[in-house]
């Protein structure tokens, strides 16, 4: 694996090989001194065109929690508001010596352009292009899953006993704003692959044209979903306003619509299994996708996502730098 | 052809072969592709001498943690820890056990390919204050012993490290030596030793692998 993506080009072997490395690095989480030597001198670059907070604090973490130098850079106050093109960008990262860099872009297919347009030799992460991909969040979701849902003992989440599964026979309903979200599109690919079976539920509008090729399956009506599917997690996706054009009001009649059809409350977490968990991606809409009782249920994993962010992000940092540079000469291009 | 003979792990166990373990080195003829150096009697011999060792030099196993390395470490610990139960009854036996992962500490990670991280465990204790023992299958350039020492580190202050291996084969490229060994193997540098561990390998016993090229060579001629 030379860049990390899409979860859609990662096979099972290489997304269970990543969960269970994410295992390990979590493991050392817990101790006092939680920084490890392993990518001591490397540098790695975070290189953030659209604004973030937890991705990009995540990253910054993990990389400095295994001794790489991180460096920085939001296309705002950056020579990409007087203009410079996303080539002129990486030419200079490569001279500086950048070892990975870590895009956030968005434009859908950024990172896979940096990646592939031999301006740069480094291995790429997408941290979310557009509306296509968001590889590491779907990885820390199906982390996230796994260790809640293959522990080995149910209704006890335990890392260790989950390491080298899959997560096949497990239900997961994704929910709300699909058109876009690129959590969506990563988690289906991946949850895929690794066994799961995955139902979307929005409202038409928020559904993508072309969905019928996905492998999932699709659901206008949120009750429905919940009592026939009865799924062993609740995916809710945040309803991006800033993504549609007149403030929400193209894409559904209110808010308050919304809510009342495709939210998670109380009563409709009573419909689903007792050991189903809630998910989030975060920033949340409390009162619009979500509310505060959903969100602040025993069983909602919301915080925890964050934290297995950075046991995950550690893992395919590692994995894509720690080993031996690619060789031009033996290495074709993946 | 000559190869057939010393050849390990292949369906014949070691064990049925209980003739004269002790002295196979024949240096007779045409140098054999592997030899064996130690026996499954005599692997346990060794390691009930080191378990003793290392309760006689810390003067019982109050304080002591045999930390094994992946993956043939922490067997050899785990069985040097129901050794070291044998003798010393009423030891508390879940502080006396654990495992080390190095892989994150080793100064070679960027040669070759991505290496899979192990699991590293440590009794619930810690391991401060205490006198943890490493334990290793084949001592050789000592560069492991570095990357565990470094491990140790981030993970507490033990009053004293001590170092078991089974094999010391030598040719150590750092200031690092044994405190408990099982058996010191002169060896070449391009020969290979293999630790083979029941719980691993299905046999217990330690073989010698002169290189390839030479089996080749041998071969050709």
């Amino acid at each position: 694996m030379k860049h990390l993506l899409s979860t859609a080009d990662l096979s099972l072997d290489e997304a269970v090989g990543l969960l269970d490395t994410a295992a390990q690095m979590a493991a050392t989480q817990d101790r006092e001194i939680k920084k490890l030597p392993t990518l001591r001198g490397r540098t790695v670059v975070n290189l953030f065109f659209e604004d973030s907070t937890r991705t990009r604090i995540s990253f910054e973490a993990a990389a400095k929690r295994l001794s790489a130098d991180v460096i920085n850079f939001s296309a705002k106050g950056s020579s990409v508001s007087k203009g410079e093109s996303l080539k002129d960008t990486a030419l200079t990262l490569k001279a500086m010596g950048a070892d990975a860099v870590v895009i956030r872009h968005q434009a859908s297919g950024a990172a896979y352009t940096l990646a592939n347009a031999d301006w740069l030799d480094a291995p790429v992460v997408n941290a979310g292009d557009g509306t296509h991909q968001h590889p590491t969040q779907a990885l820390l979701d199906a982390y996230t899953l796994r260790r809640h849902l293959r522990s080995g003992t149910p209704g006890v989440a335990d890392s260790a006993g989950a390491v080298g599964k899959d997560l096949s026979g497990v239900k997961v309903a994704i929910v709300g704003d699909v058109l876009h979200s690129r959590v969506a599109r990563a988690n289906v690919w991946l949850l895929h692959t690794l066994g799961a079976h995955v139902t979307l539920v929005a409202p038409p509008t928020l559904v993508p044209v072309g969905v019928g090729s996905w492998p999932c399956d699709v659901s206008f009506h949120l009750d429905d979903a919940l009592r026939d599917v009865q799924p062993d997690a609740v995916m809710m996706l945040r309803v991006q306003r800033e993504r549609m054009s007149s403030a929400g009001g193209g894409f559904f009649p209110s808010p308050l619509e919304y809510s009342r059809l495709y939210g998670l409350d109380a009563r409709r977490l009573a419909m689903v299994p007792d050991h189903a968990i809630v998910m989030h991606p975060g920033p949340m809409n409390r009162g619009l996708e979500i509310s505060a009782d959903a969100a602040d249920h025993p069983r909602s994993v919301i915080v925890e996502q964050v934290a297995n962010g950075v046991a995950v992000r550690m893992a395919v940092l590692y994995t894509l730098l720690a080993g031996e540079p690619a060789v031009p000469a033996t290495n074709e291009r993946s | 052809m000559s190869r057939s003979t010393a050849v390990p792990a292949d369906g014949i166990p070691h064990d049925a072969a209980p003739h004269d373990p002790a002295r196979p080195l024949s240096s007779d003829g045409g140098a054999p592709a592997a030899r064996d150096v130690l026996t499954a009697a005599e692997i346990n011999r060794a390691l009930t001498r080191i378990a003793h060792e290392i309760l006689e030099r810390n003067k019982g196993a109050r304080d002591v943690v045999l930390l094994g390395i992946p993956t043939r470490g922490v067997h050899l610990a785990a069985r040097l820890a129901d050794r070291i139960r044998e003798a010393e009854p009423g030891i508390d036996t879940a502080a006396l056990f654990g495992q080390l992962d190095i892989t994150m500490y080793r100064d070679d990670l960027h040669r070759g390919p991505v290496r899979a991280i192990g699991t590293t465990q440590i009794p619930a204790g810690g391991i401060d204050g205490k006198t943890v023992v490493l334990v290793d299958d084949v001592l050789f350039s000592g560069r492991t012993v570095r990357a565990a020492l470094d491990a140790i580190k981030d993970l507490g202050r033990p009053d004293a490290v001590q170092l078991a291996a089974l094999v010391d084969r030598g040719h150590r490229r750092l200031p690092i030596r044994p405190d408990f060994v099982g058996k010191n193997l002169p060896t070449a540098l391009d020969e290979r030793v293999t630790v083979n561990l029941v719980e691993v390998d299905d046999v217990d016993s330690v073989v010698i692998d002169t290189p390839a090229r030479r089996g080749r060579q041998e071969v050709a001629r």
